[in-house]
């Protein structure tokens, strides 16, 4: 199979079929937090998105270069049990330093998504993305177009939420069901509705 | 595992780390942005759990629409009157949630004041009496009936049906509201806890239908309203109704009173 044939298969399969929130299951926090309005969702869904490419690019880089570098391979030290913390270390850091770097450098991007940067800094979306790259045993490439594409289905996922969520402000919930209960009841019948695309790759 | 696997391990997140420090901390200084300093103020007292209760994106986000003045001080859930208040202080304004109220049931018509067309033997439950006829047994289609929804909806312990009517226990009232909203006949009202004078009625019944189905009824005979001093009370579809933002608490109305309702 031609390479882009191979990178379009994995953009496809993590942005719809494999969705990072509906069928994976990581970053709820945010797609149940930030989901209020559309306006808001979508900023959040771009600044995962941004975070998220840069992050399993930096991540790449560090878990080839230095986690399993042959140097430290060839004299039988295997560094890899270590990728979680030092991945952790490695997106918490970056995320700040992308906050700060728009905040200067480009205001207006930072005010359109700079709000929602720290609260992406831990969220196990991005380390999911990282940690996935190794599993999966991706190259670089595939890597980041895999973090994008993940990330793209994150936004499609909080952006259907929040429209959702804007008409069930005016639908007559039954008082018990009122506030998160509906919203998880959404969110579990979006995620039956995203199960339609499994075995379509 | 060897031991140089361990000590090389512990090297490279330590060395990983420090980097990080340093490239953070230079980098802070590099791109350093001069923000209001109320902002910063605000975000340091607000809890930082960045939960988004508030409606923002995060605690900056609120603490950004507060200096800004899109917020009230006291919009954060978490933090309550405490963070309000300190967030009142930073930004020079007084926190709102300032006065302390209680629910008041506007009846005094207990079981000896008040009269009764039958005996009802149902269902306890103010919400039922939709269904019986004339409203309930009591001769008033306005007073408190007495069956405890009020109670049943207190999570408090703090409202009791005494003497046939409900009576608050201001001491463990923590006006949360579930009362005033359980009350189908819609009698109960978040009073400010030092409020000295209210009136113990709500019929909108003429003074002659009053008269007949309850002593202590209000009768709208103006009396209270013609001598208040400062403007407070007004009579409107019959019922005397104070203004507790007016009230000087002199007393008169109480006093004036023929039917002695007003507290």
């Amino acid at each position: 199979m031609s390479t882009l044939a191979s990178l379009l298969l994995i953009a496809v399969g993590s942005a719809i079929v494999n969705n990072v929130v509906l069928s994976q299951f990581l970053g709820i926090c945010p797609f149940l937090g930030v989901s209020k309005n559309t306006k808001t969702a979508a900023g959040m869904g771009g600044a995962v998105i941004f975070v998220i490419t840069i992050s399993s690019l930096i991540t790449g880089i560090i878990y080839k270069f230095v986690l399993a570098n042959q140097f430290l391979l060839n004299r039988g030290i295997d560094l890899t049990y270590l990728k979680t913390i030092v991945f952790i270390l490695v997106i918490a850091a970056l995320v700040q330093f992308v906050e700060m770097f728009l905040k200067k450098q480009i205001p207006s991007l930072y005010q359109s998504l700079g709000v929602y940067l720290p609260l992406i800094t831990t969220n196990c979306a991005v380390l999911g993305v990282a940690l996935n790259c190794v599993t999966y045993e991706y190259n670089l490439l595939e890597g980041v177009v895999y973090g994008f594409a993940t990330a793209v289905g994150f936004f499609i996922a909080i952006v259907l939420m929040a429209g959702l969520r804007e008409r069930i402000e005016y639908n007559d919930v039954p008082k018990t069901f009122k506030g998160t209960a509906i919203v998880l009841i959404t969110a579990c019948l979006m995620s039956i509705a995203f199960m339609g695309f499994s075995g379509m790759i | 595992m060897s031991i140089v696997a361990i000590i090389v391990a512990a090297l490279i997140v330590g060395c990983v780390g420090i980097i990080l420090g340093f490239f953070l901390g230079i980098s802070g200084e590099k791109f350093k942005v001069e923000v209001d300093p109320r902002e910063e103020a605000v975000l340091d007292v607000l809890p930082g759990n960045n939960c988004g209760g508030c409606g923002y994106a995060g605690c900056s986000g609120l603490a950004a629409a507060i200096v800004k003045g899109e917020a009230p001080v006291g919009q954060c859930p978490v933090g309550g009157d405490p963070v309000a208040a300190k967030v009142g202080e930073i930004m020079g304004v007084a926190a709102e949630a300032g006065v302390k109220k209680v629910a008041f049931v506007k009846c005094a018509g207990t079981c000896e004041k008040a009269n009764r067309d039958y005996d009802y033997m149902g269902i306890e439950d103010c919400a039922a009496m939709a269904f019986v006829p004339n409203g309930g047994p009591k001769s008033c289609n306005y007073g408190c009936l007495g069956y405890g929804t009020c109670v049943k909806a207190c999570p408090f312990d703090s409202i009791h049906i005494i003497d046939g009517i409900a009576k608050v226990d201001e001491k463990t009232c923590k006006a949360c509201g579930k009362c005033v909203e359980a009350c189908p006949k819609h009698l109960i009202e978040l009073v400010p806890y030092e409020a000295m004078h209210l009136v113990q009625c709500s019929s909108k019944d003429k003074g002659k239908d009053v008269m007949s189905a309850c002593s202590v009824g209000c009768i709208a005979c103006h009396l209270c309203e013609k001598n208040c001093p400062s403007d407070a009370i007004h009579v409107t579809d019959n019922i005397a109704y104070i203004d507790q933002t007016k009230c000087t608490g002199c007393g008169i109305c109480a006093e004036k009173c023929p039917k002695k309702i007003i507290l």
